[in-house]
């Protein structure tokens, strides 16, 4: 199986991917791959293995067997923190902000300098750093909220924040884990909009539950189930392949 | 955007200021010798304290083994003050002169090979900054990077306290064992066992103590120290921001070793002595209580706390032995259950925040007049 043998360079190409806990296959001989600036969103029902795939791409979880290739990269042999620096930035399902911390310090951690010990503590708040997270504060609607300690912020607000975090270290592979989960109506629309602009010029694997979301944004659509694949393609094609609808879309 | 760029903000300045006043004036001028010297003692585990603030109060990283560094910086002092004090006309009567006198005792005739360094003064002072961070480098390398956090970490560093106490007394040929190493007279000549010399050295270690505070301030301020609160909350999402949470750590793990080490290396020149008492479990979790009863978050709290506990031990031990050590835990638990931050947290909670008001009102009352009172907060600079 080897990757120079594709028509076209993937960014992310996953084969083969197989991971058990104590013998139950979470995520069984999974093979997808994700083009530059596509936003692709994987779909199933509860325990389809979707969260697995995003940990086992970030390294949070280790694979059992296979591969998963990041431009090139095998990422299945990297630490995590090593993963991120080759550009791939996780969001996780329920919000981990920095509560202790204001939003702009949140934001500073996630700036993609110095990254060491020793980088850190000579690490200087200069005006590209200020520059660039008063930027991004504008774009997740928390711009007057710099100072607010994160423990203050609503649960939609938190959301914003950790995207916000991830739009910062400027990942080419953005994995959002439920972006609109727990929000309000309004702040899905907000949510969708903000998502529409920070998409644009990479590569987005979003899980999501919401249908009409998923419409919204999706290029591809992967429906997962027992840890392997259902159906893949656009979303009209999905929606209406007969397997999907008797175990997902149909309830 | 108000980012507070400066050093210390105001609070934090006027306790600074406060603590410098106490410690270099108030003290020294209002105690005599015999309690000046006391008060030098406790300090030394203020070093303990300010290195737990920034490893527990900070990185949420609990070791119950700062015994162990405390020991290290201590036990390398004494070694050098020990081979000092063991010249070969001291000890003439040795059947092997020229070596610390345990050593004869045990029939042991030459030095061994670790004790050589200990002759040079320099290379005593790079022992016991660096051998107590080799230390804790290779246990924070041992357990951060293969993931052992919380309850685990506290309870190996406990084990590790317990293991070097065991082989300290164990070696007695080479440590001085359960005694320890005692009978230290001179630092390159210089008597230390004097008033005058105890006075100097509480001094030095003052001034030590305010580098050690302004270092651990630093650290705070910069982006490290917000790390380390951040991997305290989710280290999730510092490992996936990019950052080793491991090294980082393991940096506040021999900060705090470091810190440790020198308030030991000091400990023995102010009292005189080291022995295993100082490294194991028991005085390793008395530094933790220090720690907590100031304030696990602040870095004065650390100080206060570590003056506080110690005096009281000092004043209740002697009247009701038995009872200090139920005591100490009780102060623990209480502290614990009803003032998690502390000293420092009491302070901040009912203190300052009344004088603030109280602040307030007079410069609404008197309008241009607080302009230049000393409370207005003069710039850190």
């Amino acid at each position: 199986m080897l990757i120079g043998h594709q028509p076209k360079p993937f960014l992310l190409a996953v084969e083969a991917l197989t991971v058990s806990f104590d013998g139950f296959k979470a995520v069984n001989n999974l093979s997808f791959y994700v083009e530059e600036n596509e936003i692709r969103v994987i779909i199933g029902p509860n325990g389809a293995g979707k969260t697995t795939v995003l940990d086992l791409i970030c390294g949070k979880t280790k694979a059992t067997s296979g591969s998963i290739q990041f431009r090139g990269k095998e990422l299945t042999k990297l630490k995590e923190n090593q993963i991120v620096q080759t550009g791939v930035g996780r969001k996780f399902q329920t919000p981990s902000v920095f509560e202790d911390l204001t939003v702009f310090e949140n934001l500073e951690i996630s700036y993609p300098r110095g990254r060491t010990v020793f980088g850190s503590l000579t690490f200087q708040r200069d005006d590209a750093v200020k520059q660039r997270i008063e930027e991004v504060a504008e774009m997740i609607f928390l711009k007057d909220r710099l100072d607010t300690y994160a423990d203050q912020l609503s649960h939609g607000q938190k959301q914003w924040l950790e995207i916000g975090m991830l739009l910062i270290q400027d990942p080419e592979l953005l994995m959002l884990d439920e972006p609109v989960a727990g929000m309000s109506v309004s702040e899905r629309a907000k949510t969708a909009e903000l998502l529409n602009r920070i998409i644009k010029d990479r590569s987005v694997l979003v899980i999501e539950h919401d249908m009409k979301f998923v419409e919204d944004i999706a290029h591809k659509v992967t429906v997962l189930h027992q840890g392997q694949i259902l159906s893949e393609g656009t979303m009209e094609k999905v929606k209406n392949d007969p397997k999907v609808i008797e175990v997902y879309l149909g309830h | 955007m108000i980012i507070n760029s400066r050093f210390f903000n105001r609070s934090e300045l006027i306790g600074f200021v406060t603590l410098a006043l106490l410690l270099f004036l108030i003290l020294p001028l209002s105690l005599d010798a015999f309690r000046l010297n006391l008060v030098a003692k406790y300090l030394t585990y203020a070093f303990v304290a300010i290195g737990l603030v920034l490893c527990w109060g900070y990185g949420g990283i609990l070791s119950l083994g700062q015994g162990m560094f405390f020991g290290l910086g201590g036990y390398c002092m004494a070694m050098f003050l020990k081979l000092e004090a063991s010249s070969v006309e001291n000890t003439k009567i040795q059947s092997t002169p020229g070596i610390p006198d345990f050593m004869d005792w045990n029939q042991i005739t030459a030095l061994p090979f670790f004790w050589k360094p200990f002759h040079s003064f320099p290379l005593t002072l790079l022992a016991i900054v660096l051998v107590p961070t080799l230390f804790a480098f290779i246990i924070g390398t041992a357990m951060f990077k293969r993931r052992v956090g919380g309850v685990y970490f506290a309870i190996i560093t406990q084990a590790i306290a317990a293991i070097l106490t065991i082989l300290i007394v164990g070696q007695q040929g080479y440590t001085g064992g359960i005694n320890g190493i005692t009978d230290l007279r001179t630092l390159n000549g210089w008597d230390i066992r004097t008033d005058h010399a105890k006075f100097i050295l509480y001094f030095v270690e003052v001034v030590l103590l305010f580098g050690c505070i302004v270092t651990a301030q630093f650290i705070r301020l910069t982006k490290l120290g917000r790390i380390l609160v951040a991997m305290r909350e989710q280290e999730d999402r510092v490992r996936f921001s990019g950052y080793s949470v491991a090294n980082f750590k393991i940096f506040a793990f021999c900060a705090a070793a470091i810190f440790s080490a020198i308030g030991g290396a000091l400990f023995t020149l102010e009292v005189g002595f080291m022995s295993p008492s100082f490294v194991g479990i028991v005085p390793s979790i008395e530094m933790v209580i220090y720690t907590a009863v100031g304030g696990r978050m602040s870095i004065f709290g650390a100080v206060y706390g570590s003056l506080l506990v110690n005096f009281a031990k000092t004043t209740l031990s002697e009247s009701f032995p038995q009872l200090w050590l139920f005591g100490l835990g009780a102060l623990f638990i209480a502290v614990v259950l009803a003032f998690p931050n502390g000293l420092s947290g009491i302070w901040a909670d009912h203190v300052q925040s009344r004088i603030d008001r109280l602040i307030s009102s007079i410069k609404r009352k008197s309008g241009g007049w607080t302009s230049n009172s000393v409370a207005d907060g003069a710039p850190a600079e």
